[in-house]
Formats: C-alpha cells, sequence, structure tokens
C-alpha cells in the first residue's frame, strides 16, 4: 500500500491540454474518486498514474518513488476498467490467477489465494467457467478479485460501475467499498456520478475542463463548495449575488436583497477574504418554501411565487419566482405540495449557506 | 411467376459452373482409356498411375513444399504488419496498408511481368526463392485483411488488463493477443497455402526452368493430350482447395466457440 502524489502534472495531446498543471497527494489507505464531467481529464489523470500515458510535464510518486520511467507492468497496480477487460480465452480462475504468475507465487499457493479473491467477491463457485458465462456485475467482480489478488500497493478504477444498470450498480457500490476497506488498499476512483462519489470516497476531487476545482471531503465539498462549478455539479444550488459589508474573524455578513442581513459562520465563509461584491451560495434542498406569512425560529424569508412544481414522489422540486430571478428548491413533501402559481414564503437558515467572492461590477 | 423465373435462371447459373466441375470429377473415377463420356466402368485407376507418374509427384512435392513456406511467411510478415498498421500507429498507416493491399488489386499479369522486369533490372535469376517471393507478395494482402480484421476487434483493455497485472508486452502479445487473433492467423495461413497452391498465373512467369508446380504441370501435360490422369489430379486439387479452407473454417469456429 502506498500513497500516490501528482507533482504539477500537465499532459499535452498536441496542442490541447487534457490536464492542466494539477498537483495532488492521495494517502496511504485513501478511498479517493475523481468527479468530473465528461472530457474533464479524469481518465487521463488516472492513465498516466497508471503508466498508461506519459505525463508532459511534472512527476508522479507512487509510495514516495517516482515512478515517471517506470512501466506499467513493474508499477504492482491494480486497474478495473469500465467494460471488466476480463481474457474472454482464458476461465474465470485463470483470469485471476493471470498477475500471480509474474509476482513467483508458488504453484501451490496460487489455487488457494485465487479462491480466496473469489471468496472476497463472493463468487466462490465460478473458477471454472469462461468469463462470458458470466453476468455483468459477476464479470464486473471477477475482474475486481483479478485486481486485488495481487495485493497491489494501489487499485485504480475507471468508472467501473458504469456498465451496470442502475441497481445492480447501488449493490455493486457498497460491495466495493466493503472490499476496499477489508484490505486497505489507496484507492483511485473516477466517476462523473455525484452519488457515487458522495457514497463511497474518504476525498473527493472535483475536476472541470482538465483543473482541480476542489479536493475535500464528501461534506466539504458538498456544504462548502470552492467555486460555483462544484456547486452547481453536486446538486442544484442557487447562486446569488450579494454584497458583503463585514468579513471579521467569526465570519462575514452577506448583504442580500431582498432577503436582508445574512451571517455567514467563518468556516463557509474562508474563500471570502475581505468585504465587497460576493456570492452567495444556497442548496435547492436547503431553501424552505413555507406558506404565506410563516417565518421560524432562525429562518430569513420573503415572498416569492411558485413558477412550476416537478412532482418526484418523496421530494418535489419547485421553481420559484423571486423579482427577476428564478430560484430552485428541494423540499420533502408533507402532506402535500404547493400548486403553481401559488403565493408562498421562501427562506433558508443563515448557517446552511456558504460564501464565495464575487465579481466586482 | 416472376420469382420462379429468378429461381430457374439461377439454378442454371450454377450447373452451369459446377457441371464442368462435376464432370471432371466423374469422369476421374471413369474406367475409359480416354478422359470422356461414356463411361465404361468404376475405377480407381487413373489415381493409382496418378500416384506412380514421378513428374506429377515431383510437382506435388513443389507445391506443397511452396505453399507452405509461403504461408508460414505471409502469416509471420501478415501478423506483424496488421500489429504495426493497427496497435502502433505508425505514421503513413494508410498509405502503407494501402500499398500492402495493392497486389489484390493489379492484374496478376501485370503483377507477375513487374517482378521479373524489376529483378532482371536488378540482374537477379529466376530461383525457386523469387517464385516464393512472388507468392509471398501475391498473399499477403489476404492474410493482412484477415489478421487485421481481427485485431480491431481485440479491446485495446485486455491487453492494457495483463500489463497492469505484470506481463511485458512481450508476454501479453504471447498469452493475450496472439491466443485471441489465432483463429484469424490459421484462416490467413490457409488461404495463403490455397491461393499458393493453386496459383498459376504469377508461377508461370516467375518458375525457374525445369521447375513445375501441380498447376503448370498440368498446364504442360494439357499441351499434349488429354489424359484421364489429369481429371484425377483435378480431383485431388478439388479436394485440397475446398477442403482446407472448410477444414480451417471448422478449426476457428471451434477455437472461437471456446473463447467467445
Ligand atoms: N489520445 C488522445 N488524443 C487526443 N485527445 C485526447 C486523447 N485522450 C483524451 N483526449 C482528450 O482529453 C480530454 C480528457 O479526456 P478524458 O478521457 O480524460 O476525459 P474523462 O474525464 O475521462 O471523460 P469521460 O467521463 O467521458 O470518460 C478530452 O477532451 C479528450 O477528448
Ligand atoms: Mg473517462
Amino acid at each position: 500500500m502506498s500513497s500516490v502524489i501528482l507533482r504539477n502534472v500537465v499532459k499535452r495531446f498536441h496542442k490541447f491540454t487534457a490536464v492542466h498543471k494539477t498537483s495532488l497527494e492521495i494517502p496511504d489507505g485513501a478511498f479517493v474518486t475523481l468527479l468530473g464531467p465528461s472530457g474533464c481529464g479524469k481518465t487521463t489523470n488516472l492513465r498516466m498514474i497508471a503508466g498508461l500515458l506519459d505525463p508532459s510535464e511534472g512527476e508522479i510518486l507512487i509510495g514516495g518513488k517516482a515512478v515517471n520511467n517506470v512501466p506499467i507492468h513493474k508499477r504492482n497496480l491494480g486497474i478495473v476498467f469500465q467494460n471488466y477487460a476480463l481474457f474472454p480465452h482464458k476461465t474465470v480462475a485463470e483470469n485471476v490467477a493471470f498477475g500471480l504468475k509474474y509476482r513467483n507465487v508458488p504453484k501451490a499457493e496460487i489455487a488457494g489465494r485465487v479462491q480466496k479473491a473469489l471468496d472476497l467477491v463472493q463468487l466462490p463457485h465460478v473458477g471454472a467457467r469462461y468469463p462470458k458465462a458470466l453476468s455483468g456485475g459477476q464479470q464486473q467482480r471477477i475482474a475486481l478479485a483479478r485486481a486485488i489478488v495481487i495485493e497491489p500497493d494501489v487499485l485504480l478504477l475507471d468508472e467501473p460501475l458504469s456498465a451496470l444498470d442502475a441497481n445492480l450498480r447501488e449493490d455493486m457500490r457498497v460491495e466495493l467499498k466493503r472490499i476496499q476497506d477489508q484490505i486497505g488498499v489507496t484507492t483511485v476512483f473516477v466517476t462523473h456520478d455525484q452519488s457515487e462519489a458522495l457514497a463511497m470516497s474518504d476525498s473527493i476531487v472535483v475536476m472541470s475542463a482538465g483543473r482541480v476545482e476542489q479536493m475535500g471531503s464528501p461534506d466539504e465539498v458538498y456544504n462548502n463548495p470552492a467555486s460555483e462549478f462544484v456547486a452547481n455539479f453536486l446538486g442544484a444550488s442557487n447562486i446569488l449575488p450579494a454584497q458583503c459589508s463585514t468579513r471579521g474573524a467569526d465570519g462575514a455578513v452577506l448583504e442580500l436583497a431582498p432577503f436582508g442581513k445574512v451571517p455567514i459562520p467563518a468556516e463557509k465563509a474562508q474563500r471570502l477574504s475581505d468585504a465587497g461584491p460576493a456570492k452567495l451560495v444556497l442548496r435547492a434542498e436547503k431553501l424552505q418554501v413555507l406558506p404565506q406569512g410563516a417565518a421560524p425560529e432562525g429562518v430569513i424569508t420573503t415572498p416569492a411565487t411558485v413558477e412550476t412544481v416537478d412532482y418526484q414522489g418523496q421530494t418535489v422540486r419547485y421553481f420559484l419566482r423571486l423579482g427577476d430571478r428564478q430560484l430552485q428548491a428541494i423540499n420533502m413533501i408533507d402532506d402535500k405540495p404547493f400548486e403553481e402559481g401559488a403565493a408562498v414564503q421562501i427562506g433558508f437558515r443563515p448557517k446552511d449557506c456558504s460564501a464565495l467572492p464575487g465579481e466586482a461590477e | 411467376m416472376g420469382w420462379f423465373l429468378i429461381r430457374g435462371y439461377a439454378i442454371l447459373v450454377y450447373i452451369f459452373m459446377f457441371l464442368p466441375v462435376a464432370v471432371v470429377v466423374l469422369l476421374s473415377f471413369n474406367a475409359s482409356q480416354f478422359g470422356a463420356f461414356p463411361m465404361t466402368g468404376f475405377s480407381f485407376r487413373w489415381f493409382v498411375e496418378l500416384a506412380q507418374n514421378e513428374a506429377i509427384l515431383r510437382a506435388f512435392r513443389t507445391s506443397v513444399i511452396l505453399g507452405l513456406l509461403t504461408a508460414l511467411i505471409s502469416t509471420t510478415l501478415g501478423v506483424l504488419a496488421s500489429l504495426a498498421l493497427v496497435r502502433y500507429r505508425v505514421p503513413g498507416a494508410n498509405l502503407v496498408s494501402t500499398l500492402l493491399i495493392a497486389p489484390i488489386l493489379v492484374p496478376e499479369v501485370v503483377l507477375a511481368v513487374a517482378l521479373l522486369l524489376f529483378l532482371n533490372v536488378l540482374g537477379v535469376n529466376k530461383s525457386f526463392a523469387l517464385l516464393l517471393f512472388g507468392h509471398v507478395i501475391f498473399t499477403l494482402p489476404f492474410v493482412i485483411l484477415v489478421v487485421q480484421a481481427r485485431l480491431v476487434a481485440i479491446r485495446r483493455d485486455v491487453e492494457e488488463a495483463a500489463m497492469s497485472l505484470g506481463a511485458s508486452p512481450m508476454q501479453t502479445f504471447f498469452q493475450i493477443t496472439l491466443p485471441l487473433m489465432l483463429p484469424a492467423v490459421l484462416a490467413g495461413g490457409l488461404f495463403a497455402f490455397t491461393i499458393s497452391f493453386d496459383d498459376i498465373t504469377g508461377t508461370l512467369f516467375w518458375k525457374p526452368g525445369g521447375v513445375e508446380t501441380v498447376p503448370t504441370q498440368i498446364f504442360a501435360m494439357l499441351r499434349n493430350s488429354i489424359s484421364p490422369e489429369i481429371n484425377a489430379l483435378g480431383t485431388v486439387m478439388i479436394v485440397m482447395t475446398v477442403g482446407l479452407p472448410l477444414l480451417g473454417a471448422a478449426i476457428a469456429r471451434q477455437l472461437s466457440k471456446k473463447s467467445g
């Protein structure tokens, strides 16, 4: 097991820069997810760590050693590919045993280790079958078994669940996390599915257009996004232009029309350095839609109109009209939802907001 | 009514194509002195005579050796060329690909004369090696087409998975890539063998004096007389050139059934 470090890594394809200067530190034993929209460079980063691509600039260290000049077959990595990439002409047991052959594992020991790996992925009886006699989910488990049986220093997974259907994906997600916890291997996981990232990771690296936007725990990236992009990529957020009137040690006070003064706690205002233009980030789930005239304790409110109602069973998503602005709210349904055109009171608690620097006008 | 006509027409075309072949096969078992109808009885006589004809046996041996060498060299070169074209994206891959396939498109006579003239300029004499060289050029495109098609279908990530597990690029090739393209490699080799085995145009131009392959031997014998032996030889040729590819296809199917 080892840490993975990227130091000022850049990757260019001809003139196109797929990964801009990126520095990352993935601690030993951590489960880190690279999250971002299609084409943002997640796979490129992963393939550079794997040794399937050479970085154009910068250095990659695994377990403290620079590996830029180490070819992939000497890096001792476990890789799980999106389409499983099992060897179709070998049985499941031969697939899993493949990596052991190159590690001078005594013949007598191989069978036992293969069986242990198959047990770990809960497919103990399929060793004699060929991959095509397995379902997609089973194939992916075998691919995982094949990658971990060699006791890799780092486990790399590129959207391993995306070829599975929705239910199976959730099961596999739990399974994968359980196995990772059990063997404690440093894991880099690539996905563009935010719920996967939030559910599984110790730490999430949010990427956009070849750059790292934020790295932090799921709670941090979710509740305290470092940029507008992060706020919107992980669920829906309302980004409201505001004015910071006071910036002190215990936080900041934002003037937000027509709500009034919003005191932001210090840890959620850390990205705001000075008084001046600012942006208030309010997650759609934190914007409450209330009956007219309601004013619960600690909630800042203002009147608004319901424009669109998007009923989703347990929850409802409202699009609300507030002056010339449209806001989004996602609320639990209690009793029954408001109707389109209804006049309502909307509000939020200041501690649910975070602040970002705004552009000067 | 229209369909009836079309079907009838199709049957006539098949008869036109295969009747002569059927006649040859039939007459090869004719007991008569003359290689013609009427049949006077069933006999293996002409096959026995064939087996005792020194010239034909020599031609047969030459053809088999030539075919095997052609298949071996063409397949090796074809696999290497396909790998370079598909996996390593050599610069100018399209041009190289077209050039390698070109011998199929050029009329064989033109190819044959061109190679001969070229070697004449270089002052190289006709030899068995030249004949082999010609056959390799001529069969290589078929091997490349078959192998390339298969290689494109082998996913790159399967090879990457092998390397990530510790196999060097060379080990990956022998453990993963080659077994996966084996059906195509065998098919390519069989193609090369059969094409070489019944080629006559190029062979007539390239063969050194005194060396005969089966087709050129038949050709030479036909100039003197139509001996019933030729019918027997024709039957043997048909069995080989039709049977071998069928056998190959069966083996390939068996192999790919296992690996899917
Ligand atoms: N071999 C290549 N040659 C040229 N451009 C490439 C190459 N590989 C990737 N790119 C480009 O680099 C960018 C990042 O690609 P990458 O595959 O890392 O995206 P990704 O974040 O994994 O996206 P996805 O979620 O769709 O898999 C893309 O714009 C892609 O077009
Ligand atoms: Mg990708």
